[in-house]
């Protein structure tokens, strides 16, 4: 009871969790964005569809051209949503053949099942429209109903996990260092114990250096035990590519900067942790380690675009899913000057000896 | 060239004027005590001496350096103990001893340090384990691995018990003979007493004075004193057939020695008074009483029987 922060964390804290996460699963993402592809030389079926799916007002479609190859285009814009409306779409309903449009989704995003659900109730009106019209012909033999293929992004059959672990990759990356290096650092303020090292040969770039070095390689570690359970487990299938590298490293020095900012300027170890949980949970939970961020309500999106894990995340996800790696490469120059203004904070802030 | 040299050292916080403009030297090869209460403004005059704090003024010389700009260098040649040392709280005694010389990027036995400050026993503790003796060991035994010429210790026996004091007050000794230089700030008298070539008593930011314990009690002690136990009626008597100076105190005569002949007076007068006593024996202000006066206030001590007088 006593402990001021420790009575404010209890209580808050669990009002804080209500509050994010209602946020979070809040209203609508907004319309996601789908890409369209109508093969079917702009009959009038294929483009009535469009016209039924544009008015669900629940997507915002961007039409491809032909030419493109759809799954490729997706990868490139990292955007997991399209729709494939074949060749021959008009002739084989009109003929009463069953005809199949391609929904492309990611498992693991809700605004993949947002389409699949518009779509699919599109569809499933048509069918009922063709339905009721073969019944007023008296048609002989029922009309074969417009399907649907539902493919995701990958041509390999990707699991949800694979969409999971970039996710989880980052939350460890803020996680470990983060609460590790606050803890340390106003501990070890408390206790005298830079000023102790300060007598030494020792110099603090040095020490800061060594801790950036060790959470790399617990980074790097992390991430092989992480991916090799989840490949042994659940047969997750891993992209190794060498683009993961500046993330795995650069990740790691941005929150051993932070975490040692924080505690640096806090004035006791508990108000440390209390600003440190502060700036931890939220990002946690906002920068797409668990839910798609385009799966939250709009200004809540902006929030995560400011927070410096959501471009870890990002780029994980560009590298891991989407292999689009100039997108990746964005996400790294954020990351980049991010690094960079919070490793000089930190040995400013950081007090070797006192005064 | 003496090891250490302050001359007219300022150091304020914000309002408070913790060191008020003072002077001293230690030499090469001495004890030196900063002697005094808490507050008087040793902490923050070893602190800036030992390069951990900026000064505000006035000239430092420690090694020939100037602590504050050049403390890189001056760390490798010089020995620690801070105030309240602490350590990593798993690391074992004989680790520390390890990391430390690791950094000074000097080989050791750590056993024969801890041999040296009498830790070997408790030599895979964790720190946070060990007795606060063991503790100020410890760090003892941390300022030593880098061989220093020059060593400083910041209140190196508070909160220690009187077997783990004199344990320590051992090793300090056995520094003295190595030849190193010990600047030693206290509270304790008694130890400043008992290890200090020199000394200076130090208040409110100043220092009221300095030299040997010697040099001190002549200066300022009122001298020899003759004391018997004896009861006021002898008092009265000597007071009455001599010039001495005599007073009383529950049950104890004094009688101040200001030449040799005065203790014949005293005691052919002690005779001839036929009165009973017992007791005789003679003292001289110590430096308690000496610093008592001079601060104005009762210094530290604990465990320690009140002197009788």
């Amino acid at each position: 009871m006593r402990s001021r922060e420790g009575l404010f964390f209890a209580l808050i804290f669990p009002i804080i969790l209500i509050v994010l996460f209602g946020a979070i699963f809040s209203g609508n993402g907004g319309p996601a964005t789908v890409y369209v592809q109508n093969l079917d030389n702009n009959s009038a079926a294929s483009n009535l569809l469009i016209h039924e799916l544009n008015s669900t007002n629940s997507m915002t479609l961007v039409s491809v051209s032909p030419t493109q190859n759809l799954s490729k285009y997706l990868l490139a814009h990292s955007d997991p949503d399209g729709i494939v409306i074949p060749s021959g779409f008009q002739s084989d309903l009109a003929s009463g053949m069953a005809v199949n449009v391609t929904i492309y989704g990611n498992p693991a995003s809700t605004t993949s099942d947002t389409v699949y659900g518009v779509t699919v109730g599109v569809i499933n009106a048509i069918n009922l429209h063709i339905d009721q019209q073969a019944l007023e012909s008296s048609q002989k033999t029922p009309p074969a109903p417009v399907g649907v293929d539902s493919l995701s992004i990958k041509s390999q059959s990707f699991k949800y996990i694979d969409f999971l672990v970039p996710g989880l990759v980052g939350f460890a990356i803020l996680t470990s260092p983060m609460f590790a290096l606050v803890n340390i650092s106003a501990q070890y303020k408390r206790d005298k114990l830079f000023k102790q090292l300060s007598l030494t040969p020792l110099t603090k770039s040095e020490w800061l250096l060594s801790k950036i070095v060790w959470y790399i390689m617990l980074t790097i570690i992390s991430f092989v035990l992480m991916t090799a359970t989840g490949v042994a487990l659940f047969g997750a299938q891993i992209t190794y590519s060498i683009w993961l590298v500046p993330f795995l490293v650069l990740g790691p020095v941005m929150f051993v900067s932070l975490g040692m900012l924080v505690g640096s300027v806090s004035t006791s170890v508990e108000s440390a942790a209390v600003v440190g949980n502060l700036v931890t949970f939220p990002m946690m939970f906002l920068s797409g380690t668990f839910f798609p961020v385009n799966s939250m309500p709009m200004w809540l999106q902006n929030v995560a675009h400011v927070l410096p894990l959501y471009y870890v995340i990002d780029g994980l996800n560009n590298v891991m899913v989407y292999g689009n790696v100039s997108a990746a490469l964005v996400d790294l120059a954020v990351i980049l000057v991010v690094v960079v203004v919070f490793f000089a904070l930190a040995v400013t802030f950081f007090k070797w000896r006192e005064d | 060239m003496p090891s250490i040299e302050v001359k007219s050292l300022k150091k304020s916080y914000g309002d408070l004027q913790a060191v008020n403009g003072i002077s001293f030297e230690v030499n090469e090869g001495e004890v030196f005590s900063l002697l005094g209460p808490n507050g008087a403004g040793k902490t923050t005059t070893i602190e800036v001496l030992e390069g951990l704090r900026e000064r505000d003024s006035g000239e430092v010389k420690v090694l020939g350096l100037d602590p504050w700009s050049k403390g890189y260098e001056l760390h490798k040649r010089i020995g620690v103990i801070p105030q309240g040392f602490r350590f990593f709280e798993y690391a074992t005694a004989r680790e520390a001893i390890t990391y430390y010389a690791a950094l000074f990027d000097v080989k050791v036995d750590a056993d024969s340090i801890l041999k040296q400050v009498i830790l070997d026993d408790a030599a895979n503790i964790y720190f946070r384990e060990l007795s606060g003796g063991q503790k100020q060991k410890v760090g003892l035994a941390l300022s030593l691995v880098n061989d220093p010429e020059l060593v400083f210790l910041d209140e190196p026996t508070t909160g220690l018990d009187p077997a783990a004091r004199r344990a320590v007050w051992e090793v300090i000794r056995k520094l003295k003979k190595e030849g190193r230089s010990v600047l030693l700030t206290t509270h304790y008298l008694q130890e400043a007493e008992q290890l200090a070539d020199r000394v200076a008593i130090m208040h409110h930011g100043a220092i009221m004075t300095s030299g040997t314990p010697e040099e001190i009690i002549d200066e300022f002690g009122s001298g020899e004193e003759l004391l018997l136990r004896a009861d006021g009626g002898l008092a009265e008597y000597l007071k009455r057939n001599t010039d001495l100076e005599v007073s009383y105190d529950s049950g104890s005569v004094i009688v101040k020695v200001k030449e040799k002949k005065d203790v014949v007076t005293a005691v052919s007068a002690i005779d001839k008074s036929g009165l009973d006593w017992a007791d005789l024996r003679t003292q001289r202000e110590s430096l308690e009483d000496i610093f008592v006066r001079l601060v104005g206030e009762r210094g530290q001590e604990e465990g320690v029987a009140p002197t009788v007088r």
